[in-house]
């Protein structure tokens, strides 16, 4: 008898987990996703104190000491522990406000392009036809254009700016959250509890934002999540050609286009800002990649 | 089947409609005056301002010259560079070889690296091949190609000294006739001796570089498409026969996996073109990416405009191929 009962209810799940928990737990499995969040958390603080823990500003000069070494190489030394770039300043303290500016690009990126992706997905789904169309073949000519080319083409418009940055990238990405909402809320809407929740006299504002949104939102999330990474690499691609952050910035993008001048001489000039997107986006990707298994199991990446 | 071409067919005029639109108006809205980029700084006389005016056709309505931009286009005039006074269309046509020379070997070593590595990776699910290997996918998923490519400058070509650090051919030592605009079948034309193998070389670097974030989305592809198969029937009887692994995984499997890797090749167009403009600008490759920003820098916005019209026709084209392919293979696609 004991037995039948301990089949009847498996030990390892209890009833009352809640979703925050069960999400964590699941979440937890992914070694490498669990590690990313490690690195992505560590580079969020970072960001965030960089003006308490670099040791100088980021552009402050050093006339003495101009492209010095890295302190475990040959003259190098505990005063700059990246070194310094071709003005004499400290990398390591560029680098940590680098930190600031990249994620800065990615979160209002994602920020923004969450938002409108939001609204005009909707607004696809319940303004009627010719809304949907137009949008939806904004969004195909969007696609159409190479993400860079298109990107490059707005900041021609717009001019280079940190900012300019920001609007070329989110216009890049945002035909994805369109179409994700789009694609979601067109399939809750033919789903019972929505039409359940029309009969009970739902209005349409109320219908959209807290009856479908919701029910929409993990995949959402998951490419909200892969879209900061995203926006980081084009953003410092953007850098590195000239049309992003404009120097003095401590953008890693335009850090690594005034290094390329000394490829042969300052090697660890070129290496350095390129590790940092790296490591940035690669934590971003594997932090990602994690929650999308976690949220969906059916999502997994293909 | 003549109707879904049809369909497919007539949902990228009005995307192309809507480039024209955007693309003219954007172009309009950039700061600086063109004629003075091709006049100079130094200033000219009112009269002669307004004749370049008028060639440039700035006088015109904005409506009449939108009208003539599209008129233009529909006759396959892309307008002229401001810089150089070339048609747009025929410098585009004297660059884009270098470019598709340039992506078709970064695809190609991206298919063959990044299809056998899946296929290991999914055969040993969980071993430490699969583990390293998709660890490697998420780092070329996530590679800064701009650094990639300085890296691979900065040790392969420069302290190893095993490849040339930029351009497509050693122009001291060989020198011919663009017949192909394709560096490899040009210099095997010319008969000259090590002339190919010295394109080859120039060749690697670039190719790595554009190919790496396609290999890393290929190898996933591969992996999960295989996982998928290894599980169906079909796959299980070729075991029960008796076949030797190997061939299960290599002919039975992996020729179904291929589809869906087939298609994600095909839509890697539009990120091969983003990725050639950072690989041309790092290795100074003399293809229509390079072209573009060196249009931007010389404000010559005709060329912008007609580069990013015909780059982002390329890829409208070849995603409509790509389309019309895999609803010929796939009846369900054709008729959903």
């Amino acid at each position: 008898m004991a037995d039948v009962v301990a089949q009847v209810s498996p030990p390892t799940v209890s009833q009352d987990v809640s979703p925050l928990r069960a999400f964590w737990d699941a979440f937890k499995e992914n070694r490498g996703a669990v590690a990313g969040l490690f690195v992505v958390l560590l580079i969020v603080v970072i960001a965030i104190v960089a003006d308490l823990i670099a040791p100088y500003g980021p552009n402050e000069q050093f006339r003495d000491a101009v492209r010095v070494a890295p302190m475990w190489t040959d003259g190098g030394s505990g005063r700059f522990i990246l070194g310094t770039d071709g003005l004499g300043r400290d990398m390591l303290s560029r680098l940590i406000h680098g930190a600031r500016i990249s994620l800065f690009i990615g979160a209002a990126v994602m920020g923004v392009s969450f938002i409108i992706g939001v609204l005009l997905g909707l607004a696809c789904v319940s303004l009627g036809n010719t809304v949907d169309v137009v949008v939806t073949r904004l969004m195909d000519l969007i696609m159409a254009v190479p993400s860079l080319v298109l990107a490059i083409l707005v900041v021609a418009v717009l001019g280079p700016s940190l900012t300019n940055t920001i609007v070329a990238v989110t216009i890049v990405y945002l035909p994805r959250y369109v179409r994700l909402v789009r694609a979601s809320a067109f399939t809750e809407l033919s789903k019972d509890y929505v039409t359940a929740a029309r009969v009970a006299g739902v209005g349409p504002w109320r219908l959209m934002f807290t009856t479908v949104l919701p029910n929409c939102l993990s995949p959402l999330i998951v490419q909200a999540a892969l879209g900061v990474s995203d926006a980081i690499l084009e953003a410092a691609a953007l850098g590195f050609l000239g049309l992003g952050a404009q120097p003095p910035t401590a953008e890693w993008g335009t850090m690594l286009a005034d290094a390329r001048e000394f490829i042969r001489s300052n090697p660890w000039l070129v290496t350095l800002p390129g590790v940092a997107i790296l490591i940035t986006v690669v934590s971003i990707n594997l932090a990602g990649d994690g929650l999308r298994d976690a949220l969906d199991p059916k999502m997994r990446r293909s | 089947m003549l109707r879904f071409l049809l369909r497919r067919l007539a949902l990228t005029i009005p995307t192309f409609i809507a480039l024209m639109f955007v693309t003219f108006v954007a172009i309009r809205m950039v700061p600086g005056d063109p004629v003075e980029v091709r006049v100079g700084e130094r200033g000219i006389s009112a009269e002669r301002l307004e004749m370049f005016r008028h060639e440039l056709g700035l006088d015109q309505p904005v409506w009449k010259q939108f009208a003539d931009y599209a008129w233009q286009l529909a006759h396959g005039d892309f307008g002229s560079s401001i810089a150089t006074n070339q048609k747009v269309l025929t410098e585009f046509a004297a660059l884009f070889p270098a470019t598709i020379e340039l992506s078709v070997a970064g695809m190609l070593f991206a298919v063959l690296l990044g299809i056998p590595a899946g296929t290991i990776a999914a055969a040993r699910r969980g071993s430490i091949y699969d583990q390293t290997l998709m660890g490697l996918s998420v780092t070329g998923y996530s590679m800064p190609i701009f650094w990639w490519g300085l890296l691979l400058i900065m040790f392969v070509a420069e302290r190893w000294g095993l490849t040339p650090v930029s351009g497509r051919i050693d122009l001291i030592k060989y020198y011919f006739e663009p017949v192909t605009g394709f560096m490899v079948i040009d210099a095997w034309l010319s008969g000259q001796a090590g002339a190919v193998k010295d394109a080859l070389h120039h060749l690697v670097l670039p190719a790595i570089v554009l190919g790496t974030i396609p290999l890393a989305v290929i190898a996933r592809m591969t992996r999960s498409a295989m996982l998928e198969v290894l599980g169906e029937d079909y796959v299980r009887t070729a075991r029960a026969k008796g076949l030797p692994i190997w061939r299960v995984i290599g002919v039975h499997a992996l020729r179904n996996a291929l589809i869906p890797v087939v298609t994600i090749i095909g839509l890697q167009v539009g990120a091969l073109m983003a990725g050639a403009v950072l690989t041309e600008t790092i290795f100074s490759w003399p293809g229509v990416g390079k072209w573009l920003i060196e249009s931007i820098a010389r404000r010559d916005y005709p060329a912008l405009q007609g580069g990013v019209m015909l780059i982002s026709s390329v890829v409208i084209g070849v995603n409509l191929l790509v389309d019309l392919t895999y609803g010929f293979i796939n009846p369900r696609i054709r008729h959903g």
